[in-house]
């Protein structure tokens, strides 16, 4: 058995005391604050905090104490349901409670009021090998596929430019063929500059427009159906602009007059 | 104290001596230490241990773009695809094939196209790396854009990960300048009037469309100032830009807590 130390010992003896002395001498307030109590406490009830089964401890406790007529022991919840105290009033020298408890709950404290657990402990495994060696087999696999491409296509390099001599057609790079051909819809500031420059801005601030914190594919169905109509219309109007426009600009159709475009 | 005996009585040291000194000297030394570092496939004796694999990030300048481990969903392909590790190894790629073809290019409208001409006939490997750069080129813009679209579907885009999303839209926009502005520099017909149509666009700026126009131009009409513009601005300062916008892409990755999590 450990001993308690002398210092430690006088100390509780003299709060035991002193308790002893202020239960003694409060007897009264005490007693008039229980019956006060109970009606908050039945208020309280509905919206309190405190978890189920310890408002059923401290009821059942409660009856056991009033039916056993101990007296002016008096079960004092207070702070709006948030702290209990199981108070003995009696000046008792021994320091059991009214059902013979040796502890008093002090309050409850209700997980994540004080201290926010942000951290949940997630699966994690090394970088090196499983990362690393998916990253490399990817690299891999991208350098022989643009390798072997490059073995056996050729890049395009037509004659000298000429600033006299205007191909038909003539198309932009193929990222831009969708704004080329937005130019045969509206006016080239719009084609060109609003419509882009909207565009871009409108996805730099999806973030922030689309506050919806979910990120389940069935939690955002309107998210989800915008961006694949935007991305849609973006790729048909590069198709269309890149196989399916001809001299002039014109429609052809890339199986009866060839293809018109260069990567 | 043996080699300061010896040296006692013969005044100077053995050859095995001398030897002795050097590789113990260089096996001290910084650079061998960084090299054969714990954690290190140099090193003699790497068994798979969680501590060898965490040395292997840990000791090494991986340490700058992965933790030493990362969530276990993360290093599923099928979450990813490896689209933007892709889109990074291109750019990688980009930049050595790319000073290739700088050794044998000079940006001026009577030496551009038969440089190009020159290395796809007369350099060892130039038509392939040439090849390679600009298929490479086109593969960026796609797998950036597809990244793009990932991020979006997995709603990877939402808080905390809403600042990098801007700068992922920033990296998107300056890859379509990148392959833009390498599209004029081989001076043929394809590419002046690819860039003629794509900067007459950028002319339909509101207000200032013409200066826009001849700052990029570097003149009225695309000629010889132009391509050199270009060519300065494809080869250094929208790669300079770039590879800040990386760092702070993948530093941002790691300060969001990894990529986002599992749907």
């Amino acid at each position: 058995m450990t001993e308690i130390p002398e210092h430690l010992k006088k100390r509780a003896e003299e709060a035991r005391a002193k308790a002893a002395a202020a239960a003694a001498g409060g007897d009264a307030p005490v007693e008039s604050a229980a019956p006060a109590a109970d009606a908050p406490a039945a208020a309280a009830a509905s919206d309190s905090r405190i978890p189920a089964h310890l408002l059923e401890r401290s009821k059942s406790a409660k009856s056991r104490s009033e039916t056993s007529a101990v007296e002016a022991a008096a079960v004092a919840p207070t702070g709006g349901g948030v702290a209990t105290a199981l108070a003995t009033a009696a000046p008792a020298a021994t320091l059991t409670g009214p059902a013979g408890h040796t502890q008093r709950l002090l309050t409850v404290v209700k997980a994540g009021s004080i201290q926010d657990i942000k951290s949940v402990p997630v699966d994690k495994v090394h970088t090196w090998p499983h990362l690393l060696a998916v990253e490399f087999v990817a690299s891999l696999a991208m350098l022989t596929f643009v390798l072997i491409f490059s073995i056996f296509v050729n890049a395009p390099l037509l004659e000298l430019a000429n600033v006299n001599q205007t191909p038909n057609p003539s198309k932009a790079p193929w990222y831009f063929l969708g704004l080329q051909e937005l130019l045969t819809m509206f006016h080239p500031m719009v084609a060109g500059v609003t419509i882009p420059g909207m565009g871009i801005f409108l996805l730099i601030l999806s973030p922030y427009i689309d506050r919806n914190p979910s990120n389940k594919p069935e939690d955002r169905k309107f998210a989800i159906s915008l961006f694949t109509v935007q991305m849609m219309m973006w790729a048909i109007l590069v198709i269309i602009g890149s196989f399916f426009r001809g001299p002039g600009f014109n429609f052809v159709a890339p199986w009866t007059t060839g293809l018109f475009f260069e990567l | 104290m043996a080699l300061a005996k010896t040296m006692e009585r013969n005044g100077k040291k053995t050859p095995s001596q001398r030897v002795s000194e050097i590789v113990d000297k260089t096996q001290g030394s910084q650079a061998w230490n960084s090299i054969f570092r714990p954690g290190s496939v140099f090193r003699k004796g790497y068994t798979d241990s969680p501590r060898n694999r965490s040395y292997v990030v840990m000791n090494s300048v991986l340490y700058h773009l992965h933790p030493v481990k990362v969530k276990r969903h993360a290093v599923k392909v099928s979450y990813t695809l490896c689209l933007g590790g892709l889109s990074f190894f291109l750019f990688i790629l980009l930049t050595i094939t790319g000073i290739f073809l700088m050794f044998f290019y000079r940006p001026t409208a009577a030496q551009a196209w038969n440089d190009i001409y020159t290395l796809q006939t007369s350099v060892t490997f130039g038509l392939l790396v040439r090849n390679m750069h600009r298929w490479a080129a086109h593969l960026m813009v796609l797998t950036v854009f597809l990244h793009m679209a990932r991020v979006f579907y997995h709603g990877a885009y939402k808080p905390p990960r809403e600042f990098n999303w801007v700068i992922g839209v920033i990296l998107l926009t300056l890859t379509l300048l990148l392959s833009f502005t390498g599209y004029l520099l081989p001076w043929d017909q394809l590419s002046l009037w690819a860039v003629t149509v794509g900067t007459n666009m950028m002319g339909y700026t509101p207000v200032f469309g013409d200066q826009v126009r001849f700052v990029l131009l570097g003149g009225k009409e695309i000629g010889t100032d132009t391509l050199l513009r270009w060519y300065v601005l494809h080869v250094l300062f929208v790669p300079f830009v770039t590879v800040i916008f990386l760092a702070i892409h993948f530093w941002r990755v790691r300060k969001d807590g990894g990529i986002s999590g599992p749907l």
